[in-house]
């Protein structure tokens, strides 16, 4: 696609990626070299932001969960300063704030972006795709219980639910509840429990296998 | 870092305004009033940031409203809440 003779395009496309063909995609590719033209940033901090967003799947997330389960202190930090606590775990969210809800008995949590789609990539990898429908962003904040029993989530009504919905500057992760018998547990084997929906808050109960 | 103009606990009203201009505050929760849920941090104001004039920031508070205020026959208990981040230029004290 380089056939002009006055810069190239190879810092920001790769050669394995489809030609932008929409206006929409073109106008994306010119935004993103005018940025690293003009020194705002490099084009190897865009491939490591990159690489850092594929790489990111919910055994992040699971990762911390454990944590918490095991370490109640650590539970604690999680709960009161969310951001900081994942740094000690090597996790990083900025420029946005971290915020984990707890699951109880009493309350169960489940998180949706009614504005467009806000999902804390680096801990959970890419959202699913029913997480970005226009159904699910609509439905859970009007009628939650219904759509988390579409899911397999059947709450009787001494559980309170809290929909938080991620309009703005922070990231959202549910701490769901440890299951019973896995006191003995070690932290690794409780991470490999833990899944996307029940961080998200659209499973709640996590099954010893 | 300005001081917060509110606490938590503190019962607040979401403004009522559609400003012609990108903003975080879905239509469902405009008017509505919530309580303080938890004072968060400084973020750049949306309405202001897409204009190009620089980044100025405002305090983002998280405001808990029942769910049962917000939904007329909504299934579900008293207790459900929904809970949302708003900046604090959309928010006033609430009786």
């Amino acid at each position: 696609m380089s056939d002009h003779d006055d810069h190239d395009h190879s810092r920001t496309f790769q050669p394995d990626h489809p030609e932008p063909t929409s206006d929409a995609a073109l106008v994306g590719l010119a935004l993103r070299e005018i940025l690293i033209e003009d020194g705002h940033y490099t084009a190897e901090e865009e491939q490591a932001v990159i690489a850092r967003m594929q790489g990111a799947s919910p055994e992040n997330g699971g990762k911390i969960v454990a944590r918490a389960w095991t370490d109640p202190e650590y539970r604690q930090r999680l709960l009161e300063n969310g951001a900081e606590s994942i740094r000690e775990l090597g996790f990083e969210l900025e420029p946005y704030e971290f915020t984990v809800m707890e699951n109880t008995d009493d309350v169960h949590n489940v998180i949706v972006c009614t504005l467009c789609s806000c999902y804390p990539r680096a801990l959970l990898g890419m959202s699913p795709a029913w997480y970005k429908s226009n159904s699910y962003r609509s439905r859970v904040v009007r009628e939650p219980r219904t759509v988390l029993s579409e899911f397999g989530v059947n709450l009787t009504d001494d559980v309170d639910v809290r929909v938080h919905d991620s309009t703005a500057e922070l990231r959202y992760m549910v701490l769901p509840q440890r299951p019973e018998g896995t006191d003995a547990w070690s932290e690794e084997n409780l991470a490999a429990l833990i899944t996307r929906d029940s961080l998200i808050g659209t499973q709640r109960d996590l099954v010893p296998g | 870092m300005s001081e917060p103009r509110f606490v938590k606990g503190q019962r607040v009203r979401i403004a009522d305004r559609t400003p012609p201009v990108h903003h975080r505050v879905p239509s469902y929760a405009k008017g509505q009033v919530g309580i303080i849920e938890r004072v968060c941090g400084m973020h750049p104001e949306p309405e202001r940031c897409i204009r190009g004039d620089g980044k100025p920031f405002q305090r983002i508070y998280r405001v808990r409203i029942p769910q049962t205020d917000l939904w007329r026959s909504y299934k579900g208990t008293e207790g459900d809440k929904l809970e949302i981040e708003i900046f604090e230029h959309w928010l006033e004290p609430a009786e």
